[in-house]
């Protein structure tokens, strides 16, 4: 999967006739980058599940291609990585087991133990990797989900209020991964947040 | 294959969680302990035709799925990690794994509740094992079908418990009516052929059931 883009084309959203957001159009590929902004409520995290493929939008479509070829459901799955507060890892077991456990439901087999390693390093979560998710604070847990999002190398990612319960080390290790995957990959945020929104190249402002 | 071995990995994980926790498993056996005793003192002095164990049997089986079984997709819900489980699997993976764990749990407790009427029932012999065995198993996986995309479709849903029962109550008619037929013939002793016709509709009502879920679980889950 060298090659990697995401279309949205006319894509409307309502929820019992109330429309969030309509005609929302925009194409990614790797190497750019979208900030999803505007008031509570105008539909940036319902924008976001869209991209991620979770929700299906009212109208419209969102298509994903790679190498040229489009994408069919189960093959999105992995080249997305999402974090958002409406995400949640399980409390019962560790940090390790949860990206084990979700590494063998999405793909069948474990994830390579180096990957793991290199990840709960990065989100500072290694000395606390066999402890219950359940005694972890919220800045924990949001960290855990970086580590989920990125464990199979998405191509796209997608931040919703990236940096919420973060303290400012965590600050740092999100914009670092943020600004790694606008390299190597397509980046998405949705925010409010000024300086989240200039991690990305491009804005959409709802 | 890899959707296999998923599958199988949410399968576990769902095990392993409930393993941990305890939530469905202890509350669903102490309901099973507490209905069977009630029966036990309800009918002390009284000795059961084969008719009447049959549908005791089958009515404390009912009510463990209709009080438990909704737990596969509602504790996801209650978690927040449906969005979890949507990024990571496809529909049918769910669907299948949530299915196994279902079908797993009402085989474990239909062999407990068994067990139980055996030992606290002196009159309850099972004089054709196999039209028994028989008889558990395709009305408890029927049961399981039933009560899998039930669950599904209450999950996200305010009053769940109500419309839970709601819900299933109709669609478990047929395989409660039919299972606890050919439990009958099993306590009479009847051969396997007399309840031939009673397995080949649990078995029907079992493969509509799971393909006509699988079909419609995608639109469930997805939104």
């Amino acid at each position: 999967m060298s090659d990697f883009k995401i279309v949205l084309t006319n894509v409307v959203k309502e929820f019992n006739r109330r429309v969030v957001f309509e005609d929302i159009s925009f194409s990614l590929k790797i190497g750019e980058s979208i900030a999803i902004t505007g008031k509570n409520g105008t539909g940036k995290s319902t924008l976001s599940k869209i991209v991620a493929g979770v929700l299906s939008p009212s109208k419209g479509k969102v298509e994903y291609f790679a190498d040229g070829k489009k994408l069919d459901a189960d093959r999105v799955k992995d080249a997305i990585g999402f974090v958002s507060p409406y995400l949640n890892v399980y409390d019962e077991f560790s940090a390790l087991e949860n990206l084990i456990i979700l590494s063998r439901i999405r793909s069948g087999k474990s994830a390579l133990a180096a990957r793991v390693e290199e990840l709960l390093k990065l989100v500072n979560l290694w000395s606390r990797r066999d402890d219950r998710v359940g005694v972890y604070s919220s800045g924990m847990k949001q960290r855990l989900k970086y580590a989920f999002a990125l464990l199979h190398r998405p191509r796209l990612l997608i931040l919703d209020e990236p940096t919420s319960n973060l303290d400012s080390d965590g600050v740092e290790v999100v914009k670092t991964i943020a600004q790694e995957q606008r390299k190597t990959g397509i980046l998405v945020v949705a925010t409010n947040d000024k300086t989240e929104s200039a991690w990305c190249r491009r804005r959409l402002h709802l | 294959m890899r959707a296999l071995l998923s599958t199988y990995a949410l399968f576990a994980k769902d095990v392993r969680s409930e393993w941990r926790t305890r939530h469905a498993l202890n509350s669903l056996l102490m309901f099973v302990v507490t209905a069977v005793i009630v029966i036990l003192f309800a009918l002390r002095s009284v000795e059961p035709n084969p008719e009447l164990f049959s549908g005791m049997l089958w009515v404390v089986i009912f009510f463990t799925t209709m009080s438990g079984m909704s737990r596969a997709f509602v504790a996801e819900e209650d978690r927040g990690t449906t969005l979890t489980l949507q990024l990571v699997a496809s529909p049918g993976v769910v669907f299948w794994g949530k299915l196994f764990l279902n079908s797993g749990l009402i085989l474990v407790l239909s062999g407990i509740i068994s067990v139980l009427y055996k030992l606290f029932f002196s009159g309850f012999v099972v004089k054709s094992p196999d039209v028994y065995m028989a008889s558990i198993v395709l009305g408890s996986l029927g049961f399981a079908s039933a009560s899998t995309i039930i669950a599904a479709i209450i999950a996200k849903t305010s009053g769940r418990g109500t419309l839970y029962a709601v819900l299933l109550f109709p669609l478990l008619i047929i395989p409660l009516l039919t299972a606890m037929n050919s439990t009958t013939k099993s306590l009479e002793g009847a051969p396997f052929n007399d309840a031939i016709i009673d397995f080949q509709t649990l078995l029907g009502y079992l493969m509509v059931m799971v393909a006509g879920s699988s079909l419609l679980f995608e639109y469930v889950w997805k939104d």
